[in-house]
């Protein structure tokens, strides 16, 4: 019957009766072609499926983060908090910056610096130039060198950066039992789980440690920090700030504040890229579009030509 | 005549982009060069402007770095867009090798474009390594211990070649200020290799085709046809690398690199980007250090083998059922080794570290010669009268 279907499909009977004897040849070889020509769409869907799969696969592996260390070593996994600047069509929360810098310079500032953030970075984001220029100017700062040679001091300016609390490494370490506490301005993005970590660290501490725990002296426990001991005691409590906007000083409250301004003293550019990444996102799919739309413009001609085999006229 | 046939400059231009006849049959999996191509100029422009504002100093790299972050007017734009097209560029070219191995794109007479691609990826991994390190957080200043180290591996010589490249008994202020020497020199050779790349396919026969046969009996002009074909697939990238850049910059990073590299401290894991990951997991799952080394730098030769060791009489596998599963087999077992290379050397991440080894180098000198001389013996068997 295939045999029959090849001879039929070849229009003139002259070549049809020649094809007939190589047909039986050819009929293992176009068996298998009339088979998968026949379910084209169930191959295309098979196909699709394992590629899904694969590709599902390979990302459900790989997109988890990987984890280079024991998790002795890592310290307890923070939990992943539904943190609302870092959703991709939203900002900071401006007021959340401005009670975490609150949070920042009443407790935190006294041990960690801020170095790389100046007064003039908070002018338009959660302060006003009054605002900041006083702030600024409550600091002292070196002024060059004068017409004798002498350093004196002057009040603070905008373009100032944020005074570390410590003169250099050696003194934080003098005064922190050893210990360095680290500068703050890229915390979020320098530490694995970023908002999620810090914010864990600071909520984290047990009121004891755990039984079977050890403790090094002047050491505390905290299962997030890798190693679970840490110099750093608990500083948040309850109404430790009294926020001027009114706003209760839980400690998850102050936590979460803080965190927020952390991220956003690591990446102060966050809101402008987002607004930009929009805009990029919607250019170019209309871009992309219209390329779609040129491309098959430009190819239709040749997708819905046909292409013909006109064999030599037989001679008779 | 038309002056892009005539003029000695622009009659190149015309064969390469214009004119230049190409298979009409060639699927979007062909588009992956001019997406390289791509990758190449914006990590130029991008990277002549940041070099603009780095400072290679070991003190001042890292707060330059930042500078530019913070300072700089879109500054953290084209530093983003550095980083995250340099994965990109990864991702592109294993797209595109791996292309080339699914339709036999390295076998005669495309075997010199097939080598100088291979070089072009081991300059590729260099300018990437060196790159990194630049930034100076940490994981630069480990990573560039580490590597740099293992050239110590080298017998008699190895430790005097690893202080030559330092400039010094340990990763200082000359290894890093040659290394961005190295990082803006490199991009111009890539860009050389590239052009040599394309030379030795253009004057050869040209792009393969799906069909593994000879692309003659039907070509297409470039313009229009591939023109805007590859301009398609040009604005998926944009959008893809967007995506990246403006909504998630730092995930393909390490954040350990927005620490300052601290040479008293060592990081508690040392782990290269996602793209050297499966060349370090076969580096690290050969116990001897020697050897280690020398199967990572294997690891990528290893492609250039295979125009000699692949001896079927088909280009390219659709028509070669069981090279297919041996390819797609090959494809997730370098998935999984970029999985084992940023895992904790430790049970069972070894074991599986060294079969997926063992498999990645029997793919290129086992399988892919047996399997494809029992398909050349089927092809036989079924063809015979």
């Amino acid at each position: 019957m295939l045999a029959r279907t090849v001879s039929r499909s070849v229009p003139f009977r002259g070549i049809a009766r020649q094809s007939l004897n190589r047909a039986s040849t050819r009929a293992s070889s176009s068996a298998a072609g009339a088979e998968s020509a026949s379910s084209p769409f169930h191959l295309t869907v098979t196909a699709s499926v394992a590629t899904a799969v694969a590709v599902g696969s390979a990302a459900y592996l790989y997109g988890q983060e990987a984890f280079a260390s024991t998790p002795a070593e890592e310290g307890l996994h923070p939990t992943n908090y539904p943190w609302e600047h870092a959703k991709w069509n939203k900002t900071f929360d401006h007021a959340a910056l401005r009670r975490g810098f609150q949070v920042y310079r009443e407790v935190c500032a006294s041990c960690h610096s801020l170095t790389r953030v100046p007064w003039r970075s908070f002018v338009g984001v959660m302060h006003t130039v009054d605002e900041m220029k006083a702030m600024a100017e409550e600091n002292e700062y070196d002024t060059e060198p004068n017409d004798q040679g002498e350093i004196e001091k002057r009040p603070g300016k905008l373009s100032d950066y944020i005074p570390a609390p410590y003169k250099n490494e050696e003194a934080a370490r003098a005064a922190n039992g050893g210990a360095l506490p680290p500068d703050l301005s890229l915390i979020v993005k320098g530490r694995h789980g970023g908002c999620n970590y810090i914010f864990s660290l600071l909520t984290g501490y047990p009121d004891e440690p755990p039984a079977g725990a050890t403790v090094q002296e002047g050491m505390n426990f905290n299962p997030y920090f890798p190693g679970t001991a840490i110099a750093m005691g608990r500083v948040l409590f309850d109404g430790v700030v009294e926020y001027e906007d009114g706003t209760p000083a839980t400690t998850s409250q102050m936590a979460k504040d803080v965190v927020e301004f952390l991220n956003w003293a690591a990446e102060p550019e966050m809101d402008d890229r987002k607004k930009m990444g929009v805009k990029a996102i919607a250019l170019l799919t209309g871009l992309f579009a219209v390329s779609v739309w040129v491309k098959r413009y430009k190819w239709s001609p040749i997708k819905t030509r046909k292409i013909v085999y006109s064999p030599p006229v037989s001679r008779r | 005549m038309r002056i892009l046939k005539s003029h000695p400059l622009l009659k190149l231009l015309n064969g390469y982009l214009i004119d230049s006849p190409q298979p009409a049959n060639i699927s979007y999996l062909w588009n992956f060069g001019s997406l390289l191509a791509l990758c190449l100029v914006i990590q130029i422009v991008t990277g002549v402007t940041l070099a603009m504002h780095y400072t290679p100093s070991v003190l001042e790299a890292f707060n330059s770095v930042e500078h530019i972050m913070r300072d700089v007017n879109n500054g953290w734009l084209v530093r983003y867009l550095h980083a995250n097209t340099a994965s990109a560029f990864f991702f592109l070219v294993y797209l595109h090798i791996g292309r080339g191995l699914y339709y036999g794109s390295y076998k005669s007479p495309r075997t010199l474009t097939w080598a100088i691609g291979t070089v072009i990826l081991i300059v590729m991994m260099a300018t990437a390594f060196l790159g990194y390190v630049l930034p100076y957080g940490q994981m630069s200043l480990w990573g560039a211990t580490v590597i740099t180290n293992l050239m110590s591996a080298i017998p008699w010589i190895g430790q005097d070649i690893v202080e030559f490249i330092w400039g010094g008994f340990s990763v200082n202020n000359a290894t890093l200020n040659r290394f961005f020497a190295l990082h803006f020199l490199l991009p111009f050779v890539l860009a050389a290799l590239a052009l040599m790349h394309l030379i030795a396919m253009h004057d050869t026969v040209g792009s393969g085709n799906p069909l593994g046969i000879s692309g003659n009996y039907d070509r297409l002009p470039f313009a229009p046809y591939f023109i805007f074909k590859d301009l398609v697939t040009i604005f998926i990238f944009f959008i893809v690398l967007s995506i990246f850049v403006f909504f998630m910059p730092n995930a393909l990073g390490d954040s350990e690199n927005y620490v300052m590299a601290n040479p008293m401290q060592t990081p508690p894991a040392i782990v290269p980007e996602w793209y050297l990951l499966p060349f370090y997991a076969i580096l690290r799952s050969i116990p001897n250090k020697l050897l280690g080394v020398i199967a990572m730098f294997a690891a990528i030769l290893a492609l250039m083998v295979m125009p000699i060791t692949d001896l079927s009489k088909l280009r390219g596998v659709q028509f070669r059922p069981l090279s297919k599963v041996a390819f797609y087999i090959f494809v997730a077992n370098f998935l999984v080794l970029m999985q084992i290379g940023a895992k904790h050397v430790e049970t069972p991440f070894i074991e599986f570290g060294q079969i997926s080894t063992v498999l990645y180098f029997a793919y290129f000198f086992v399988i892919v010669p047996v399997v494809s001389l029992i398909e050349n013996s089927l092809v036989e068997l079924a063809t015979k009268k």
